[in-house]
Parts: C-alpha cells; sequence; structure tokens
C-alpha cells in the first residue's frame, strides 16, 4: 500500500528545527547521508512531513524528490505526525486469527480515521503493526505504552474514553 | 589501448578492455536487447533484458554494465537467456496496458518491438494484480500515463543529467512508481518543460500534450488566418519520422508538406533567429559599454529560462531580455505583417513547430503578446513529432513532396539563423554580427570553430572590435549547472554565454524524434542532426544576420533600429523567479 501523506498543517518549533540544522550539518557531504538525516530529524518531530524533508534536501544538496523515494521505500520512515496517543492495532497472525480486524474497523470508525492517520486535534493517532510478542493476549492493541489484551470491538469506546485528556 | 581477446558465440574476438559484454558482442555481430540501459545516462543493469552467458558465472549477467576480462566466453542466444528474456517481458506485460493500437508509441515502442521480436504469444502468462494506473496531466508540455510504465528509470537518469530530478521512484514493490516528491502533481514541482524524460521513455509512459486537434480547428475555421513556422533544427530532424536516416536536412520538403495542410502562411524561424541576433548582439554591445551585468546569456532556450528561474534566480539580471526567436517571430507576424496584408491580428493563429516541449510553455509565458493584451505572440507550439502526425494524418506522401520555399516576407534565414539548432550556434551567429558591427566593416573570417561540437561545454577568447571576449557555449542543463556556479562565486571571467537547455542544442531537442535506444547507445544522433545545418550554413549565400534582407525591411519600416523602444515593446521579455521545492 501506498504510504499516506498528512495533510495536516505543519506545527514545527524553532527548537525542533535548531535540531534538524544541527542534525544536517553533521551528515552534509558524507556518502548516504539521507537515511540517518531521515532518521534523525523523524526522531526531532514524529514524522517526516514537506517542510522537514525540504530543509534535508537543501542542506544536504540532494534533490527533494530523492529525500521522498528514501522516505517512501523505508517502512519505519512515517509520512503522518504521530497522535499524543499512538494508538496501535497488531495485525500479526496471532492477533489476526482472534479478530484484530474487527477491532481495527472499530477503531477506524471511533476515530474517523485510517491506519497511518493522526485526527486534526492532534490526540490520536492510529497504526496497524506487526508482532507486539504478546500472541496470548491476542488480540493486543496499545496506546503508547498502555497494553490491552483480548480485545474486543465492543471494549474500543471504553479503552479510548480512558485517554480523553 | 589495451585489448582482450574474448570469444562471443564461439568467435573469437579481440576488444578494448574497458567494453561491457554488450559491446563486446556488438562488435562481434550481435545485438543484445536492452530496456533500460541508456549509454552515459542509465547504466543500472536493472531491466535484465540484457542477459547474456558467460562460462563459470554463477548466474547470467547483465551485458549492459557486466565488463569483459581476459578469455571471457559470452554466449549470447541460448535457450536458457531466450527463457530469461521472454519471461521478463511477459512479467513486464502482466501490469502493463496493453492498449497498443491507441498508444501515440503504437509502432516506435521499444517494449513492443521486443515483444514481436522475441516472440512472446501470449499476455496472460503471469495476468494478475494491476496497480493503481497515475495519470499527470498536470503540465502543459506532457502526460505520464504510469499505466504504460515498465520502471525502467531511463526518465527519472534523463531528469537526473539535466540537474532537475524532480521525478524519481516512489514507494516499494508492488507499489513502485514514477512521480514526484509528496506525489505532487508535476506543474506544482521545478520540472523545466525540456522534455529530455520523453525522448528516453522506450513506451508510451510520457508523451507529449498532443495539440494536433487545435491546430486542424485552426485550419478548418475560415475565419481564421492560420501561419506557420519551422525552428531551425526541425528540417535536420523531421525526415526521421518518415524512415530517412538521421541528419537528412528536408527543408523543402517540410515546407511542401506544410503549405499542403493548409496554413496559409509558412514561414521560418530562421527569420527570427536572424532578429534576435540583431537585438541580441545590440543588448551585447550595450551592456559592455555602458556596464551592464555580466556575463550576459542567452534567452532562446525555454528550459533553460525556467531553470535559471527555478533554480538560480539571483542570475536572471544576467539572461538577455531578448524573446526567443519563435516568439519574436510571431510578435512580428501578429504586427508588421498583420498591418501589412490587413489582417486583424485577433484573426491570425501562430502555429509554431519546434523541437521542443518547453516551446508549450513558453507561449503562455507572461509578456509575451507584443500585439496587445491578450493577443498572444504564438498561439500553439507543436513538436516535430506532432508535425510528423499531422502530415500521416492527411496522409502525404512525404518522401514524394517537391521541395519548395518559405513565404516572404518572413521566410528569409541566413546561415547564421540555421545553426541556432545546435550548440555553439547562437554564440557564432551573435559573433558574426557583433564583429562586423564593432569592426565597422564585413568580415571574412565568419567561422568560429572553438564554439562547435557537441561536447557540453565550450570555451573561447575572440579578439572583436578591440576586446577580448570570453565566451562560453553550454548545452545540457547539468553542465550549465557548472557554470552557474561559477558564476555565482565570482570564479568566472566570461562577458558572453550561450545556454541551451538540451545536450547539443535544439537537434537533440525534447519534442525531436525519438530514436529508440538500440540506435541512440551507437549513434551521435546530435552531432549527425547538428552536421545538416552546419552544411547548409556553409552552402547559404547570406551567412549573418544582419545581412537578412527581410529583417533589414523590417528594421527599415517598423521597428527603426535595433533596440529601438518600438523593438523593446515588442521583441523584449520579463523573468520571474520561481520557487525550487
Amino acid at each position: 500500500m501506498q504510504k499516506r501523506i498528512s495533510n495536516l498543517p505543519f506545527q514545527g518549533t524553532k527548537e525542533q528545527e535548531e535540531k534538524l540544522r544541527e542534525i544536517i550539518a553533521r551528515h552534509k557531504g558524507e556518502p548516504g547521508a539521507v537515511m540517518p538525516t531521515l532518521h534523525e530529524a523523524q526522531e526531532v518531530y514524529g514524522y517526516l512531513p514537506i517542510e522537514v524533508q525540504t530543509m534535508i534536501a537543501d542542506g544536504l544538496g540532494v534533490p527533494l524528490e530523492e529525500v521522498f523515494g528514501v522516505s517512501t521505500f523505508y517502512s519505519q520512515f512515517s509520512l503522518t505526525p504521530k497522535g499524543k496517543y499512538n494508538v496501535s492495532i497488531c495485525l500479526g497472525t496471532a492477533c489476526y486469527v482472534k479478530g484484530a480486524a474487527a477491532v481495527l474497523d472499530k477503531l477506524t470508525e471511533l476515530l474517523g480515521i485510517q491506519p497511518e492517520e493522526c485526527t486534526p486535534d492532534g490526540k490520536f493517532s492510529l497504526t496497524a503493526c506487526r508482532c507486539v510478542g504478546a500472541c496470548g493476549l491476542a488480540p493486543v492493541l496499545t496506546i503508547n505504552d498502555d497494553v490491552y489484551g483480548r480485545m474486543t470491538p465492543e471494549e474500543v469506546e471504553g479503552v479510548l474514553a480512558k485517554y480523553s485528556v | 589501448m589495451d585489448m582482450v581477446n574474448v570469444k562471443v558465440n564461439g568467435t573469437p574476438l579481440s576488444v578494448p578492455k574497458d567494453y561491457t559484454v554488450l559491446e563486446a558482442a556488438r562488435e562481434a555481430g550481435y545485438d543484445i536487447p536492452t530496456l533500460c540501459f541508456l549509454k552515459d545516462i542509465n547504466e543500472i543493469g536493472a531491466c535484465r533484458m540484457c542477459v547474456a552467458e558467460v562460462k563459470g558465472a554463477r548466474s547470467l549477467v547483465a551485458s549492459c554494465v557486466y565488463p569483459v576480462n581476459e578469455g571471457m566466453e559470452i554466449s549470447t542466444n541460448t535457450p536458457r537467456i531466450q527463457k530469461a528474456r521472454k519471461m521478463t517481458l511477459e512479467m513486464l506485460l502482466s501490469v502493463h496496458d496493453r492498449k497498443c493500437l491507441t498508444c501515440k508509441r503504437n509502432g516506435s515502442c521499444e517494449l513492443q518491438t521486443l515483444c514481436n521480436e522475441l516472440g512472446v504469444d501470449d499476455t496472460e502468462t503471469y495476468a494478475g494484480d494491476v496497480p493503481e494506473a497515475q495519470v499527470d496531466e498536470s503540465t502543459l508540455h506532457l502526460i505520464r500515463d504510469n499505466s504504460k510504465c515498465i520502471l525502467c528509470r531511463r526518465c527519472v537518469a534523463a531528469c537526473q543529467n539535466q540537474y532537475v530530478s524532480v521525478i524519481g521512484t516512489n514507494g516499494r514493490g508492488f507499489d513502485t512508481h514514477i512521480g514526484c516528491s509528496f506525489e505532487r502533481p508535476l506543474s506544482e514541482v521545478a520540472c523545466v518543460s525540456c522534455g529530455q524524460c520523453i525522448v528516453s521513455c522506450p513506451t508510451g509512459a510520457l508523451t507529449e500534450r498532443d495539440q494536433c486537434q487545435e491546430v486542424l480547428d485552426a485550419l478548418n475555421d475560415p475565419e481564421k488566418f492560420v501561419v506557420v513556422q519551422t525552428a531551425p533544427s526541425i528540417r535536420a530532424a523531421l525526415g526521421e519520422c518518415f524512415g530517412m536516416p538521421i541528419g537528412t536536412n528536408v527543408e523543402g520538403k517540410m515546407v511542401a508538406a506544410l503549405r499542403r495542410l493548409g496554413f496559409d502562411r509558412v514561414f521560418d524561424t530562421d527569420f527570427g533567429a536572424d532578429l534576435t541576433i540583431m537585438e541580441e548582439a545590440n543588448e551585447f554591445i550595450e551592456r559592455v559599454q555602458n556596464g551592464g551585468v555580466l556575463p550576459m546569456i542567452t534567452s532562446c532556450s525555454p528550459g533553460w529560462v525556467k531553470f535559471c528561474e527555478h533554480y538560480y534566480p539571483d542570475l536572471l539580471p544576467h539572461v538577455s531580455s531578448c524573446k526567443s526567436p519563435q516568439q519574436m517571430t510571431g510578435a512580428i507576424i501578429k504586427t508588421w505583417f498583420a498591418q501589412k496584408n490587413n489582417i486583424d491580428p485577433k484573426n491570425i493563429v501562430v502555429v509554431s513547430i519546434m523541437p521542443c516541449t518547453a516551446k508549450k510553455f513558453e507561449v503562455q509565458r507572461d509578456n509575451q503578446d507584443g500585439a496587445g493584451p491578450g493577443i498572444e505572440d504564438v498561439d500553439i507550439a507543436l513538436t516535430t513529432r506532432e508535425l510528423a502526425r499531422l502530415i500521416n494524418l492527411a496522409k502525404i506522401n512525404f518522401a514524394r513532396l517537391p521541395d519548395e520555399q518559405f513565404d516572404p516576407i518572413l521566410g528569409v534565414g541566413t546561415g547564421a539563423a540555421v545553426i541556432f539548432g545546435a550548440t555553439g550556434g547562437v554564440m557564432e551567429a551573435a559573433l558574426r554580427t557583433a564583429a562586423d558591427v564593432l569592426e565597422g566593416k564585413s568580415l571574412d573570417a565568419i567561422e568560429y570553430t572553438e564554439v562547435r561540437g557537441t561536447q557540453g561545454i565550450k570555451e573561447a577568447v575572440y579578439h572583436v572590435g578591440g576586446m577580448d571576449v570570453k565566451v562560453a557555449a553550454v548545452s545540457g542543463l547539468k553542465n550549465a549547472n557548472e557554470i552557474l556556479a561559477k558564476i555565482r562565486s565570482g570564479e568566472a571571467d566570461y562577458q558572453f554565454i550561450e545556454i541551451m537547455c538540451c545536450p547539443g542544442g535544439c537537434v537533440n531537442g525534447g519534442g525531436q524524434p525519438i530514436q529508440p535506444a538500440s540506435v541512440r547507445n551507437f549513434t551521435d544522433i546530435k552531432a549527425l542532426r547538428a552536421k545538416a545545418l552546419y552544411d547548409e550554413d556553409k552552402n547559404l549565400p547570406l551567412r549573418k544576420s544582419h545581412e537578412n534582407p527581410e529583417v533589414q525591411a523590417l528594421y527599415k519600416e517598423y521597428l527603426g533600429k535595433p533596440g529601438s523602444h518600438k523593438a523593446h515593446e515588442l521583441l523584449h521579455t520579463t523573468y520571474v523567479p520561481r520557487k525550487r521545492f
């Protein structure tokens, strides 16, 4: 599936920009500088929007399309921001056969977003991940560092309600 | 040269040691089919079409990038190879939109040719999912239809070779596709419209925006007075569309064909080229004498101008304010010619035949309406390929046409104008005129051979009118970038620079006939086409722009002198900085 590209407004801060400039300066001139720069930039911003990739392209002297090509090739790069609460549903084999797809459907319905998207208020983002190593609890849902096991679609609303602030 | 001994299909031969297997096989008389390989531009060994067997090698090798070595035994046509090539084609076809009959490249498609030659007899062998096709119709100059794309990346490499790099490979695996950053339409990125991607495409994935119907509509409208003009380099390339050898000059037949298509006048953009020289040489002399911005850079090539606007907006004051020959010719048709013939310029449709897709962009630029607001200098710019399409549609037997002459009063071009189509030609034409003007006499030494040839950057110093003028003739934007960076840093000390967007100049433009990689990889097409122009120049009685009698009449009757107020109104333009990202 093609990577989703966020159309939410960019909300980078001055501090983040300073950090990014420092990262770019450190990698400039290195062979293969794009990958490590993207990695570290994602640590700073949580994702890699056009504003960030443009700074990287300009700073490293690499075409923007090349930077974008790399960011869409590797699955670890995200083009959508993470919300305050990142909801991640495991679609690994065990979770899937135990009904994770129905849980995911409920999540997209309640949050109004698709996997790899973020709610406009920046509160929730949704990720469909692979095995988290807790197959005994399948299907597994995580919200940031909290783990919820043996999820059913009926329980989803109650779990999300815990993250109302 | 160091040689090595190899065997190709059992035949021993000796080849230079830097040869690839592909080159060695060719030397031995065997062509190996290729798809992704474009010599010096795209050497990535990705498509696996060119596989060959090398004795002792673990698997089939990609012959386009595999170097020869001493004692190598190469096979180019075993059952194993044939099976591999056929399978590659069948897999490509499984995700290819196979509507060949209505494809622009029907008959000139490299994929189609290979399927035919290699005996592909089933398009459904690997039938299955097909990726969702994207079509980009956002620009004025091209259409990208990814359902015809085979991901050879030749376009990506061509774009990179132009130092533009606005297209590339996005996504991964089955989702891999050619596109722009953040999946934006091409119109929103810093594409210069040069069309080098189109002439590099082996299939119909990239084509020019076809405007033939607009021309036919104009020709069929009794209210319209439809005038056509042809750029210098069309005559050196159009014949290829009708099976003639590369480098055949078909000027006379081209004029005859245009007349038979029904154009009311057939004019020569060479007239506009001579006019450009009058204005540009004058501008250069003024800049030199009045301490203007130097080096001055030519402005005939709209791809180059757009490149400067996107990538070097700070250097725009260096670009000559002269419109391109296409636009100058259009402006004069809709003013001087219109007035002399009592035709309302609003009813004139100017069609230009250009070697160039960027001309489609240029015609709609701001400040290109010399005859008045809303009256565009040129209405429709067609590529050489589109003209061939019109000729085929009208079933005109091109080879059997007589040679005919352009119409007055914009039908005379000098040798100086003819060579505009090749890199270095504008520089040489300008020098021929500037030298005469500055020396105050007609000089006999008019061949500036140092700026001829297909190299990307040519430099020379000429002693003209008591001063040394350091010039450079540059073609291909990668080379332009090199020179521009030097101007920006203050390293360069040129006074006058010619820049052409496409490598080799207009003869190799993005609107010219497409030659398959099998020809392109082993033939210097731009040199052959350029030779046709230099040969014509050599044989013309008039070889200096200021000797063009029609241009002289234009100044006498209408414009006054070069650089006059009227000339500025009609023949000069402005540029705008554009964003790079």
